[in-house]
């Protein structure tokens, strides 16, 4: 379970979820899971439209990723969030399909950037994305405070000069480099099972921003290890284990937030 | 043969107004609502069905139209009442719905070799049977009935929901009410043109039309209107396609129908930009 091949997963896999848990935590407490689904889901176009011009899947995802978040950006400054996710969503998906049709991918391909492969990282593959994961959590440790700020109160954090566009663009930035770096190589549900399920369950269970940063983090990287061992043991899709398995923890920590005293869940 | 003696033509232009219609209110009614993150993750949670359905040989409609209701039931049981846990709760049956449909595709494509994720995600207008139609024109029925009943609860509801309340309107009910009329609508949809051009059909027209009109009536009607447009250009300039590079396979119908919904909200927007208090 720990060798060759095996030794890349566990490694990306892990970057992912340890990005995934830090970049969740705003994604939840911003109210932000349709962009958390539509960037990965529209970047998987972007690997469709790389595979039709033969430039690098991570190319082509990047593009997609960022073209994106600034598309959701731009149409939802004049229209509500949702609108604005779910019309960027559907013209990436379009274009997509419209790739897949012009003779790109193949279906195991496109299976694998949905859903995940995760036991075939190669080598290779490591190092943007483990690149790109510095990039992203660097960015989150600068903005860290207004980000804040502005997800919590979004009155204060204005009277205090920080622009709710301007933060709501770095945010979905933010989401787009967290696409580019797991998209390639766990797939659209993973990472966006990462960034919803551990955060919205770690919220449950701690007020404390700080604590639930730590414990959303703790708690992907607990569904994705648990993934992949399951995965190898059986021969079923780490997909499916990560998308059950974050449903249950954030069930699970739904229950306990209740039983705990002083938190309402 | 020409467009409109096209057998599949026909089927494609009759199915695709028929979801433009009922999409029309549902959307109107989802855009107002701010609920157009579960409308395009029933879409995909329709896909778990669709896939399932494939895997156990029934037809996939049927798939989709249990898993739907299911995950409306979760979303509404997890969802509180503000926005914001509604999103997260939608973004966890969502999550948990694509991992069992990972499973089900995984299933398929060691039994068979027929690509079934693209067809279930990405659908085709052009391949409908025929044979769908009634099915389809009742199912959309039972969905307009349903809209037509809760239209003004669910109006209230949605604009002002003190005033429902003050006049003692069981939010509880409409809303469940609403969910199960976009399950049904969406799966409607999701199962004939892909999920894809679903929530393109929910969202667009009638975040259109709600630019065009303040009147919600008018905007129903409006996103009626400019869904079947969209849909019936789209299949029009499709069937086109077939004399553009690359030869002799035409490009896909939920490419056009996507890019003249865009380009009609965008032109709407456009239009309306000048003027004040619109959303």
């Amino acid at each position: 379970m720990f060798s060759g091949l095996m030794v890349n997963a566990w490694e990306a896999a892990t970057i992912v979820a340890a990005v995934a848990g830090l970049v969740g935590f705003f994604t939840v407490m911003r109210g932000s899971a349709f962009a958390a689904h539509a960037l990965p889901n529209g970047a998987f176009a972007g690997a469709a439209g790389a595979a039709v011009l033969g430039v690098s899947t991570l190319l082509g995802v990047a593009v997609f990723a960022l073209a994106g978040a600034l598309g959701i950006a731009a149409l939802g400054r004049r229209a509500r969030r949702d609108v604005a996710t779910a019309l960027a969503v559907v013209a990436m998906l379009a274009l997509g399909a419209l790739f897949l049709s012009l003779g790109g991918a193949y279906a195991p391909e496109v299976y694998s950037l949905l859903f995940g492969q995760v036991l075939g990282v190669s080598g290779s593959q490591l190092l943007p994305t483990a690149g790109l994961a510095a990039v992203c959590a660097t960015g989150l440790a600068v903005l860290y405070r207004p980000l804040l700020l502005s997800s919590v109160g979004p009155e204060m954090a204005e009277a205090r000069g920080i622009r709710p566009a301007a933060i709501e663009t770095a945010f979905l930035l933010l989401l787009a480099l967290a696409t580019t770096m797991a998209v390639p190589v766990v797939g659209a549900l993973l990472i966006f099972t990462l960034l919803v399920s551990p955060a919205a369950a770690a919220r449950c269970l701690t007020a404390r921003p700080g604590r639930a940063v730590l414990l959303s983090v703790a708690l992907a990287l607990a569904t994705v290890w648990a993934a992949i061992a399951l995965s190898y043991w059986t021969g079923y899709p780490v997909g499916f284990f990560v998308g059950a398995g974050g449903a249950a923890v954030y069930a699970l920590s739904r229950l306990a937030g209740r039983l705990l005293p002083g938190r309402a869940g | 043969m020409s467009f409109f003696a096209s057998g599949p033509v026909h089927t494609a232009l009759i199915v695709g107004a028929l979801v433009a219609v009922v999409s029309g209110p549902v959307g109107v009614f989802t855009v107002i609502r701010g609920q157009s993150f579960a409308g395009h993750a029933l879409a995909d949670t329709g896909t778990t069905g669709g896939s399932g359905a494939f895997l156990v040989n029934v037809n996939p409609l049927y798939g989709f139209v249990a898993l739907n209701l299911i995950a409306a039931a979760v979303m509404e049981a997890l969802g509180v009442r503000r926005a914001r846990g509604r999103d997260v709760a939608t973004g966890i049956v969502l999550g948990a719905a694509l991992g069992l449909s990972a499973l089900f595709l995984d299933l398929e494509t060691r039994s068979s070799t027929t690509g079934a994720t693209i067809t279930v995600l990405f659908g085709s207008i052009f391949t409908l049977d025929p044979g769908t139609v009634p099915f389809v024109a009742v199912t959309a029925g039972v969905a307009v009935a349903v809209m037509a009943v809760l239209y003004r609860p669910l109006l209230l509801s949605s604009v002002s929901p003190e005033l429902a309340a003050a006049r003692g309107l069981p939010a509880g009910v409409v809303s469940a009410g609403y969910l199960l009329a976009l399950a049904l609508a969406v799966s409607l949809s999701a199962v004939t043109i892909g999920a894809i051009l679903s929530t393109a059909l929910l969202v667009g027209p009638a975040a259109t039309a709600l630019r065009l009109t303040r009147r919600p009536g008018a905007a129903v009607l409006a996103a009626a209107g400019i869904g079947t447009a969209a849909t019936w250009a789209g299949v029009a300039l499709s069937y086109e396609s077939y004399y553009w590079p690359p030869y002799q396979q035409g490009w896909p119908v939920s490419f056009f129908v996507v890019f003249v919904v865009l380009a009609a909200y965008l032109a709407a927007t456009a239009a309306t930009a000048g003027r004040k208090g619109r959303r």
